[in-house]
């Protein structure tokens, strides 16, 4: 079916979340917010679970034009379950008309999607809930600091995985959330990021002609937790797509495509040397075991993706 | 009718009178009847509900409370570990204010993991901004579910509900119930109609919101506060026209044998059974004893308390629960509700007592009593809490000792 959205001249006008809040100048999250609720437009329910985005609605001021509901940091795709099932019986019963319906949002964090509501989420997947989900993926407990979550990258620096002489950040690997969600087969999952707002929308329009979970992980760079500046955000949103670390891709029904296809990838070390998370690999010294290792880890990604 | 219904059975039959339209469910060891129970009456068409089994009580507390606000009446039920492994959400639902009602079938918590019951599981909410209805028969089960959705849904309260039963003694346990007929429960209760909180398009609203100002947190945690004790004459009110209706009344205390009595044994849950038995067989031997079964526990009611023991020499709290470090919980609260009261009994022992379900003989109620009339006459306070354990308690475990290879235990 051919796309209503292709380039950022399609964003739709009206804004669904509107100016003044206290997240961090240059949010890569609060970008994808506001175009994700954009494409949902009005008559939306976003449930939060605790994370950087809780900081959206704070009594008595809330962005949104649209309804908010702030859960615990492990249940927010419970609370969906909740509202939705109550705003079928809702209906069925002829107790509110079909123009009160709700889109059911679930908006959480990495640390929230890949570790503590894991299990929320998968249960919410398995009974088929109609959804979406937006994980932001800032690769960090940001809110907290940015402490490691279970989707910080290899070698990456956080307060918890501070580069010493004897280690270089993070010992452990990403957890692919995308895989994990796809093994319960719901009928959309992909990956979204704030430098292909064309492609974001796209899979926001499909997806919303399906019924069960839609669910998206966003590549979010986070300017104090990454050390990066906040005008450099997009930016290097690009270079983690243009050196094949963030692919974008899509899978509907556990069926993978891959939506942007750079034939010629840049090398990994661009996007890395960006960022002061990973600056242990090239200051005082470069550290080419790891730098090839995550070069390595990406090519052998795209071999098998193109293979 | 009047039908044989197991405790857990009376949950059932009162969601279903109550026209409860969602259940979120998951299973537990001794409440799983209930949601069975449910869930086969939803497959049969003789109930119209939506049920939906969550991946752990956490998520099935959040979604209870995510549709309760969003305008359907909502039920579920869970035990012991459940309770608490949903314990975050039970604080977020009450200031919420979802006012959902939720069955727990009391079973002491691990560890040593065991089935029967005692009091830690649902006392240990007794902060979170529940009310709490304890119940000490089936019968009562069945009213206290129905009588319970009036309470949270009435606007002077909007809070959620525990209506706690004790897992086996009432769980698995058949009593004669009335049950009333669908018609005049209507009447009593009429649909969920919610006034605010109610999520829709036309009506956006912001739920749960943060509000990271003392100011502000006290003043929404203080509401609820006052809410709470608004539900003490809620329940009045509403237990005047249930009487009405149906003809049972419940006051937010239950007594036995009180108003002449002397030395009075305080109780909770459905031991209250053997200890009214007690009363009577020491009644017979002469002694001024009586009975005071504290029913409604969130809110605490004070006055009733204090107005029903004033007087007396001397009075025994037997906690079915133990605070490890301090002894039973109940007490310290009895001791607080009395404190102000000109005729405040001289003599007041905490005992504990009924840990994983352990009878309490009648030997053990002689006992209690005796020790009141010896610390009335003696004055001699009892600072600890006395911990129950009878010669044939102690044979058992010393038994079970010699099998485990630790024979060699002296008591």
């Amino acid at each position: 079916m051919a796309s209503r959205y292709g380039t950022l001249r399609d964003i739709p006008l009206e804004e669904e979340v509107v100016p003044g809040t206290m997240l961090c100048a240059g949010c890569g999250g609060a970008l994808l917010v506001r175009i994700f609720e954009k494409m949902l437009g009005p008559g939306a329910i976003t449930i939060n679970a605790a994370g950087c985005m809780s900081l959206l609605s704070v009594f008595p001021y809330t962005p949104f034009k649209s309804s908010w509901f702030y859960i615990a940091m492990a249940s927010a795709p419970a609370a969906a379950q909740g509202v939705r099932d109550a705003l079928d019986i809702l209906i069925d019963r002829k107790r509110i008309e079909r123009e009160d319906d709700l889109k059911v949002l679930v908006l959480t964090g990495d640390g929230a999607a890949s570790g503590i509501g894991l299990q929320a989420t998968s249960g919410a997947i398995h009974r088929g809930l109609d959804f979406y989900y937006l994980a932001y993926d800032n690769e960090g407990y940001s809110n907290t600091g940015f402490q490691a979550s279970e989707s910080s990258p290899f070698a990456s620096s956080t307060k918890t995985t501070p580069p010493t002489d004897l280690a270089e950040g993070s010992i452990l690997q990403k957890k692919d959330l995308f895989e994990i969600w796809r093994a319960h087969k719901p009928p959309y999952v992909a990956t979204i990021s704030p430098a292909y707002i064309g492609d974001m929308m796209h899979k926001i329009e499909k997806a919303g002609r399906m019924s069960g979970p839609k669910l998206f992980i966003a590549h979010s760079p986070c300017p104090p937790g990454w050390g990066i500046d906040s005008d450099k955000v997009i930016r290097i949103a690009r270079l983690a797509v243009e050196t094949g670390i963030w692919p974008l891709k899509e899978a509907i029904n556990g069926e993978v495509t891959h939506t942007i296809i750079h034939k010629k990838r840049r090398p990994v070390e661009e996007y890395l040397g960006t960022q002061e998370r990973f600056a242990h690999l090239f200051r005082p010294a470069r550290n080419e075991r790891i730098i090839r290792q995550m070069q390595q880890n990406t090519d052998d990604y795209w071999n098998a993706v193109l293979k | 009718m009047r039908e044989l219904l197991t405790g857990n059975g009376a949950v059932a039959a009162a969601v279903r009178l109550c026209n409860v339209e969602y259940i979120p469910a998951y299973p537990i060891t001794p409440q799983t009847e209930i949601i069975e129970t449910l869930s086969r009456w939803i497959s049969e068409k003789t109930m119209n509900a939506r049920f939906v089994t969550y991946d752990s009580e956490h998520s099935m507390v959040t979604g209870a409370g995510a549709a309760s606000l969003t305008g359907v009446r909502t039920f579920t039920a869970t035990s012991s570990q459940g309770l608490l492994y949903a314990f975050e959400m039970l604080y977020n639902v009450a200031g919420w204010r979802a006012p959902i009602v939720l069955a727990n079938v009391s079973r002491a918590l691990a560890a040593p993991i065991t089935l029967e019951p005692d009091h830690n599981d649902v006392l240990a909410a007794r902060d979170s901004g529940f009310v709490q209805i304890h119940a000490e028969t089936c019968q009562e089960v069945l009213d206290s579910v129905i009588m319970a959705y009036r309470i949270a849904e009435d606007d002077r309260v909007r809070l959620p509900v525990i209506v706690n039963l004790d897992g086996f003694y009432l769980s698995y346990t058949r009593e004669p119930v009335d049950v009333p007929e669908g018609q005049e429960v209507s009447k009593f209760l009429p649909e969920y109609k919610p006034t605010f909180g109610y999520l829709n398009a036309r009506n956006p609203v912001s739920m749960g919101v943060s509000v990271l100002d003392s100011s502000a947190y006290s003043y929404f945690k203080y509401q609820m506060h006052l809410a709470s004790l608004n539900a003490m004459g809620v329940h009045d009110q509403v237990s005047a026209e249930f009487e009405r209706i149906f003809g049972r009344k419940y006051d937010v205390t239950d007594e036995y044998m009180l108003d002449d009595a002397d030395y009075v044994v305080v109780m909770t849950n459905s031991f209250a059974t053997m200890g009214k038995s007690a009363i009577t067989r020491l009644r017979t031997e002469g002694k001024k004893v009586g009975l005071l079964r504290i029913r409604m526990v969130r809110p605490f009611p004070k006055q009733a308390i204090a107005k029903k023991l004033a007087g007396k020499k001397g009075v025994a709290v037997i906690d079915q629960n133990i605070s490890v470090g301090s002894g039973g919980i109940l007490y310290p609260e009895l001791a607080g509700a009395l404190y102000h009261t000109e005729e405040r009994p001289k003599v007041l022992i905490s005992f504990v007592g009924g840990l994983g379900g352990k009878k309490i003989s009648f030997s053990e109620f002689r006992h209690i009593v005796s020790t009141l009339e010896g610390a009335a006459r003696e004055g001699t306070p009892q600072a600890q809490s006395v911990l129950l354990f009878t010669e044939d308690n102690w044979m058992k475990v010393r038994e079970m000792l010699k099998i485990a290879g630790k024979g060699d235990v002296n008591g």
